[in-house]
């Protein structure tokens, strides 16, 4: 794996992320500067990471998504390259036209840290090939804003599609809306594009890696990825 | 001086400085001070600043011990926890801001603390705070509540540290004045440290960070007063925070540092660019040469007088090697941040200060601080107050009722809607969440881990100081030890209402000496503090709350303990002695309304020998949960680790030569509850006889309830309810 963890100011899961790649894949990824005009050679992997890039000001990632990286990230998406954003980095993903819709503030209206459980949707994408079809995952989400919302259509089209790959659930794997972490239309976690090449998630994978932690529900993530690079190469 | 105002009395005093220290300031410099040299000395010689009325006392604090590198005196103080590492932390209040403002209070307060940590070379790795409100039922409590918890989380997840403990408590001695107690935690190379001494006559002096503005004008001297009705009115001197500038200040400064740029370096806190340009010079004993038309603004036409006292947020003042400056200089651009020499070092000891052409102050550098007036008020002692004897507090309910309404009041019931708006998982070092007795924080990939907590106990410190500052320091050291940490040291954050009245006076003096017992006692040496006095309004002063932060070390953070149970069937024991204290306890003021009487002494010695003891069963592996006994007493301790766990307890009864509900709701000090499998109960007892210390059984874990021989047992259903029931629905709206 050659992942590239995309830095922007003020965001701050990068080494987070890092660590969790690290650990998984073996190898240690590279750090891009927002002001970068391309990517490494060799990326196989691009991963925006969480925190509150240029301070979340103006709106969450809309900076960023102007930032000149991404036009190298939108070029790489377009050639069919993977791209996970987690946090703040689904957020900057929907900002800068890679994924439908917007994350507005959470229902509550506080940002939130807790531990939540996920649905996984289907299995046979590189980002859920680690898990099983209906399996309900443990992580922490850790946001303000949250609250995934789409015009109907395009909602209508993500499930048509597919294309909803990670959804708030109870632990035993119920969607409904008390489990509804933060209001998303449809529960909605974690979506991909229409290619299937770019995933956007609220929640921490990363946080969920290691076994001291108590839980490493995070891992199956990156290791279908891993699995899914170490295949295609 | 052109365009200044006249000095007066009037101008004087409304820079809070009495005839007497205007007299002491005409003395020192000779002649008249400008408008701006008097704003320069009001933010040297407040409270806030020059440590006026509490500087004689803090002499007594043991502040030694092999593995402190830095003691108090710099920006925060510094461990050695081994492997060439150190920690360097520091908790600092924002009280008065907070009341005023209480989201952009809270923010700066957490911001101005990380700075204090990363200035010194250290990447913050945990955040803690101590919250206290006013009454639920006060009109503007839950207003502050939701204020200042936003603004708490609103710096730190955005920062990017994790907030990972902290008290909340509430009582109408808070009405008018809550605090904001901060804790920062950073780690750092031991080799590494970087302090404010500036070396070296012509080194340019270098300003990063954010422009200065016109927030936070006077806010030092605001802290240093007390409130009245009319404290609205000074939401001016409250600062704004921008975590997002304060990020890339971090990663600046340490970038700078790791490339070996930085001579000297302060951050500009309380009182500004005057603060932090006369501590560089004054430690280095250097003189200090300002020119103003250099400092980066964000409005135009700003005095030199609004400069100085500016305490606009996320700046710093360093003193760079100047083969280095330009290297500097890239790497602040790189991170969009300003970047200005606004001075230079000179051989004269003084402090210059140069705008549009004029010198608007010319002082002595080293006597701005050194010649700070230094008062040692009158202080009376408290009165002692009663014992309340067992045998003479009548039980309203029954033992189980009043737990399960005990642990749904606003002190004891669960604070998770505030820890939950604070992002506590992130940096993916945090092994102890928020919750537990102390927070486990990893130290980078381990196995080395922290301990970190903030405990104080202000109704004991209210009704007896001496006794209540001994027992602030022996619970965080407990805390600490609970979950297997060795103590090394504390941070102590001292809020007192106002010092010029003997009995306030009296309170300060008397728990700083209990907190000096218990620090030498324990070992556990203080390396960094902060004081908040005049924390009273229209005359009502808080109860005296000297919050400390304590630290303790893992060396494998693997074996630490947590309080939930962890299997059924397990003994439960309990460690140290029981006399059923209902003096100041929660269940007599929040069972029997009564809120009366001394407080548990602390006895330090069996402190010392009961929470070594319990350290090493957790190390020993032989204690599967532990949890140290404070407010509420043995049933609370006992339901929070059935709660944590989902597994209940069968317990014996009360013994007989004890009054029930002092039994279970006593707050006697030096006290644990370890598990241990069933088979080791026996041994465990008796190695407990040989060490001398108390320990019985008292019951076993199991069952869905809390079942006391004789009593009706309480389901942790019921327990779980009444806990997590209140702060939601008050904060809600519904409950008062």
């Amino acid at each position: 794996m050659k992942a590239a963890i995309l830095v922007f100011p003020g965001i701050n899961r990068d080494r987070d992320m890092a660590r969790a790649l690290r650990l998984i894949s073996g190898s240690e990824p590279a750090m891009v500067w927002h002001a970068e005009t391309s990517l490494p050679a060799g990326t196989d992997l691009v991963v925006v990471p969480g925190g509150f890039s240029y301070g979340d000001y103006l709106r969450c990632g809309a900076i960023a998504a102007r930032a000149p990286v991404m036009d190298a990230v939108r070029d790489y998406a377009a050639k069919g390259g993977l791209v996970l954003g987690v946090c703040n980095g689904f957020q900057i993903l929907c900002e800068s036209g890679l994924l439908p819709g917007v994350l507005m503030r959470n229902a509550q209206l506080k940002f939130i840290c807790r531990d939540v459980h996920l649905r996984v949707e289907r299995s046979d994408t590189p980002f859920t090939r680690g898990y099983n079809a209906g399996q309900v995952i443990r992580v922490p989400v850790a946001h303000g804003e949250g609250n995934y919302e789409a015009d109907e259509e395009t909602i209508q089209r993500l499930e048509g599609e597919g294309r909803v790959l990670y959804r708030y659930c109870s632990a035993e794997g119920v969607v409904d809306e008390a489990a509804n972490i933060n209001g998303a239309a449809h529960s909605i976690a974690g979506i991909v594009n229409d290619k299937g090449n770019v995933l956007g998630m609220m929640p921490h994978p990363e946080n969920h890696v290691e076994d001291i932690m108590g839980c490493t529900d995070g891992r199956g993530l990156f290791a279908g990825l891993a699995q899914h690079l170490e295949k295609a190469a | 001086m052109k365009n200044e105002p006249k000095i007066t009395p009037e101008l004087v005093a409304a820079h809070g400085l009495k005839p007497d220290e205007y007299e002491r300031i005409l003395k020192l410099i000779g002649r008249e001070p400008t408008f701006t040299e008097l704003g320069i000395f009001s933010a040297m010689w407040n409270e806030h600043c020059s440590y006026k009325s509490s500087r004689i006392h803090l002499r007594g604090l043991p502040t030694k011990a092999p593995w402190v590198i830095q003691g108090p005196g710099e920006n925060a103080g510094v461990i050695d926890i081994g492997d060439g590492q150190a920690v360097v932390f520091k908790m600092e209040s924002h009280n008065h801001p907070s009341y005023i403002e209480p989201y952009q209070g809270a923010t700066t307060g957490v911001g101005g603390i990380l700075r204090d940590v990363f200035t010194m070379g250290a990447r913050p790795i945990a955040c803690l705070n101590a919250l206290s409100f006013g009454a639920p039922e006060h009109a503007k409590t839950r207003h502050l509540v939701s204020g200042v918890v936003a603004g708490v989380g609103g710096y730190g997840n955005s920062f990017g540290v994790p907030t990972v403990g902290g008290q909340v408590r509430f009582h109408t001695r808070y009405d008018g004045n809550i605090l904001v107690n901060a804790m920062a935690v950073g780690l750092a190379d031991a080799d590494k440290i970087f302090y404010a001494a500036a070396s070296g006559v012509n080194m340019p002096i270098v300003y990063l960070g954010s422009k200065t503005g016109r927030d936070g004008i006077h806010g030092a001297s605001m802290a240093s007063a007390e409130f009245d009705d009319k404290s609205e009115e000074k939401r001016p001197t409250v600062q704004v925070g921008d975590p997002f500038a304060e990020k890339l200040l971090l990663e600046a400064c340490l970038e700078i540092m790791e490339k070996g740029c930085v001579i000297a370096i302060q951050d500009m806190g309380a009182a500004g660019l005057t603060c932090s340009a006369v501590e560089m010079g004054a430690k280095g004993d250097l003189g200090v040469d300002l020119d103003l038309d250099a400092v980066p603004t964000r409005e135009t036409g700003m005095s030199a007088y609004e400069m100085m006292l500016s305490e606009s947020q996320e700046r710093m003042l360093m003193v760079l090697k100047p083969e280095k400056e330009k290297e500097a200089e890239a790497i602040f651009k790189k991170w969009g941040l300003d970047f200005a020499v606004v001075g230079y070092t000179t051989p004269s000891k003084r402090f210059v200060v140069k705008h549009g052409g004029d010198v608007m102050a010319d002082l002595p550098i080293k006597e701005l601080g050194d010649e700070a007036p230094l008062y040692d008020r009158p202080h009376v002692p408290s009165a002692a107050l009663p014992v309340v004897h067992a045998r003479e507090v009548m039980a309203p309910m029954g033992v189980g009722s009043a737990l399960e309404k005990l642990i749904g009041t606003p002190d004891m019931c669960s604070k998770r809607w505030v820890w939950e708006q604070y992002d506590h998982v992130i940096l993916g070092n945090t092994m102890q969440r928020p919750g537990g007795d102390a927070a486990v924080v990893r130290v980078q990939d381990g196995p080395k881990g922290l301990a970190l907590t903030v405990d104080v106990t202000p109704r004991y410190c209210e009704a007896d100081p001496f006794e209540g500052g001994k027992q602030a320091v022996a619970e965080a050291w407990r805390n600490i030890t609970a979950v297997g940490g060795k103590p090394l040291a504390i941070t102590d954050n001292l809020n007192f209402g106002n010092p010029e009245r003997p009995e306030i006076m009296g309170q300060f003096v008397g728990c700083l000496k209990g907190i000096s017992e218990a620090c030498r006692t324990l070992d556990f040496p203080v390396v960094s503090g902060n004081v908040s006095l005049y924390n009273e309004t229209n005359g009502r002063a808080i109860l005296p709350t000297p919050s400390i932060g304590g630290v303790g070390l893992l060396d494998d953070f693997t074996k630490s303990a947590s309080l939930a149970f962890k299997a059924e069937g397990e003994a439960i024991l309990l460690i140290g002695e029981t006399h059923g204290w209902l003096g100041q306890s929660v269940y007599l003021r929040d069972i029997c309304g009564r809120e009366e009487g001394a407080p548990p002494p602390v006895d330090l010695a069996a402190e010392k020998r009961n929470g070594d003891c319990v350290r090493g069963m957790i190390h020993a592996g032989t204690a599967t949960a532990v949890h140290d006994l404070s407010d509420g007493g043995l049933l609370i301790a006992l339901a929070e680790m059935a709660m944590a766990s989902g597994i209940g307890a069968k317990l014996l009864a009360a013994p007989t030569s004890l009054v029930s509900q002092a039994y279970w709701f006593g707050e006697d000090q030096a006290r644990y509850l370890v598990t241990v499998p069933e088979t080791e109960a026996g041994r465990v007892l008796a190695k407990m006889r040989g060490c001398e210390v108390p320990c019985v059984r008292i019951g076993t874990t199991g069952g869905d309830a809390i079942a006391i021989a004789g009593e009706a047992p309480v389901t942790i259903d019921k327990l779980r309810t009444s806990f997590e029931r209140w702060l939601p629905e008050y904060m809600g709206g519904k409950a008062a």
